[in-house]
């Protein structure tokens, strides 16, 4: 996925700074080809110079900041990180009832030699591919066909992994009328008496229920520039700041990074990226998912089905801050 | 005197005057608009109703001491865990400080958080019952209504007695951010853990319920019974029309609608609440 690194377009606002540096590569390249010079060795400081200079960015991203690295075009989510992790990757389709919605995709597959089940919401990555996928929202047959293969999973006793990026749960009529709230609120009375071993992975955007809705693993990790809330800093900003320009404010004071939720002990683990975020190498970011993946499997292995379900009733069990 | 002194005068004289909470406390001689038919009202003859239009049959939102006095047997409810309150552990200031919205709700509502739990009868069978009160923050759910709902489902367990909710919510208190979305996932398997015990689990569903409080516990009854013309639904309406950019059909939401769409049992006049409870209740005891 090198060719990514060369496109300026998908700069994010705060690497504008990484546009001159990337212009004279282009413009060393094209003195070398028609001079034929060897320009190698000034190309190879050049792209040093830029990894440096996103490092350094990237070290103090403000969560908003991070927000647009969560969203970005060509972040990867479930389909692209699949061929990465797993082989023989089946996908499964439809939730019986209505019909398939491919805002989640659903499978079955290998992980070194081990039988899994695989849940994702899955975006795009150009226009027609977002449309195609509804942008990641998902109408009540996503959340029933999800159910439907995680349930398959329990039966034959495989494990469970999901991959949760969406914006949120699809907020439209058809969605009102098949039950959206009630899919989603089955998913999570049924999650939590799953007995097999079940992670989740926040991959992107964490929105709200829409997000809960297939993740309630007996872990939960984050990716280091992914988000996970209740509402979009946006959304928070136009309902309670009533103002949605706001939405850096809201961001910040909402708590929606890894590194908050990891503090807060809603998360289990963060998953690092590679500089400049996951869409700069997906192969990279897929190597260190696995790596997550298989650690804590292994973990979870040596709990019996009992303790996997008492595991996760008091994971979400303690949830919450109050006084009495 | 300080703003808080005046606060808790106000507090005092507030529950003087009323007991417990009330929230249309508006002089008994006075006359009201409905907000359905427009058509004005004598008072006394809307709380005689039960606060139900006499002329258009619009439910007015009760408070959960007048949801409670409507379905429990008088004197039989025993409240639980009164004193829990949310907090502000994020510091969360929007227009207001979040801590400051905790105070002015627990004094304007006369409660400590947006739902009340207890045991209690119903035509004399036993049940613990959960009611949440709009008025407390729009009904919404943090950690505290996460917690005290949590509790009544383990109480059911632990008790073996049936569990009633009667849901009045806008969703998640955005307040307590994440905490708040996972109080869906945490009163959502104690329900999981109350169906394995094989307890009913009945809602009643009162005008608004939406957002994470339809997408957690208000969706998961063995039997789902509405108010009539109650809203209904997991996105606010707001949100759908700017979403799809178009108006919504009419009745859209609305208990009815749901009827019609295979999402809830029955629609239950408020009047017939109770003895319907009764009888569900006495269809499981058997």
């Amino acid at each position: 996925m090198k060719e990514i690194n060369n496109e300026t377009k998908n700069l994010l606002y705060f690497e504008k700074d990484l546009k001159d540096l990337y212009q004279k590569i282009t413009e060393l390249q094209k003195l070398s080809e028609k001079e034929d010079l060897n320009l190698e060795e000034e190309i190879r400081m050049v792209k040093k110079r830029i990894d440096t200079m996103r490092q350094e960015i990237f070290n103090k991203l403000e969560p908003q900041q991070i927000v647009q690295v969560a969203r970005h075009i060509m972040r990867p989510s479930t389909l692209d990180y699949i061929n990465f992790i797993f082989e023989d990757f089946i996908e499964l389709h439809g939730d019986r009832n209505f019909g398939d919605d491919k805002a989640i995709v659903c499978g079955i597959a290998k992980l070194n030699g081990q039988s899994i089940v695989i849940i994702g919401h899955q975006k795009g990555h150009t226009t027609k591919e977002l449309i195609n996928r509804n942008f990641g929202m998902a109408h009540p047959e996503g959340y029933r066909k999800a159910l439907r293969i995680m349930r398959m999973a329990v039966r034959a006793n495989k494990p469970i992994i999901s991959f949760i990026d969406t914006p949120g749960a699809y907020p439209g009529i058809g969605a009102e009328e098949r039950g959206q709230s009630e899919a989603i609120a089955k998913n999570l009375r049924e999650m939590s008496i799953f007995t097999v071993p079940f992670i989740s992975i926040i991959t992107g955007e964490g929105g709200s229920g829409g997000a809960l809705g297939i993740s309630m693993g007996n872990r939960v990790l984050m990716m280091e520039y992914s988000i996970y809330a209740v509402i979009s800093p946006e959304g928070c900003a136009s309902i309670l700041f009533r103002d949605s320009s706001r939405a850096n404010e809201a961001a910040k004071v909402s708590k929606i990074t890894a590194k908050d939720l990891l503090g807060f002990g809603i998360i289990d683990e963060i998953i690092k990226e590679p500089i400049g975020g996951a869409h700069n190498d997906y192969e990279a970011t897929a190597k260190n998912i696995k790596t997550a993946i298989l650690k804590n499997l292994n973990e979870l292995s040596k709990f019996s089905p009992r303790e996997l379900v008492a595991d996760r009733y008091n994971k979400y069990r303690k949830m919450g801050i109050f006084t009495e | 005197m300080s703003i808080h002194e005046w606060f808790l005068r106000k507090k005092t004289e507030k529950q003087q005057k009323n007991g417990a909470s009330e929230r249309l406390n508006i002089p008994e001689n006075l006359w009201l608009k409905c907000p359905s038919c427009k058509s004005t009202i004598y008072i006394k003859e809307l709380n005689e109703n039960l606060k139900v239009c006499p002329k258009c049959d619009f439910h007015f939102r009760l408070s959960a001491s007048e949801r409670i006095n409507l379905i429990i047997d008088s004197g039989t409810f025993k409240e639980m865990s009164i004193t829990l309150k949310s907090t502000d552990f994020l510091g969360f200031v929007d227009s207001k400080a979040y801590n400051k919205r905790i105070d002015e709700a627990i004094l304007k509502s006369g409660l400590n958080e947006a739902i009340v739990i207890g045991e209690g009868l119903i035509e004399n069978i036993k049940t613990v019952f959960g009611v949440m009160d709009f008025s407390f923050m729009g009904g919404s759910m943090g950690s505290g209504v996460g917690e005290k709902f949590t509790r009544m489902i383990e109480h059911s367990i632990e008790n073996k007695i049936p569990a009633i909710i009667a849901t009045s919510s806008g969703g998640a208190r955005m307040q307590e951010g994440i905490l708040s979305l996972m109080q869906m996932a945490k009163v959502s398997a104690a329900l999981g853990r109350l169906r394995e015990n094989g307890l009913p689990y009945i809602v009643l569903l009162t005008d608004p319920t939406t957002g994470g409080t339809t997408a957690s516990f208000a969706m998961l009854g063995d039997i789902q019974i509405a108010e009539p013309k109650a809203l209904i639904g997991f996105a606010g309406p707001r949100v759908i029309e700017q979403t799809i950019r178009q108006k919504l059909p009419k009745g859209f939401q609305r208990s009815e609608f749901l009827l019609e769409h295979g999402m809830i049992d029955l629609i239950c006049e408020r009047k017939d609440i109770k003895s319907t409870l009764a009888k569900i209740l006495r269809f499981f005891e058997e």
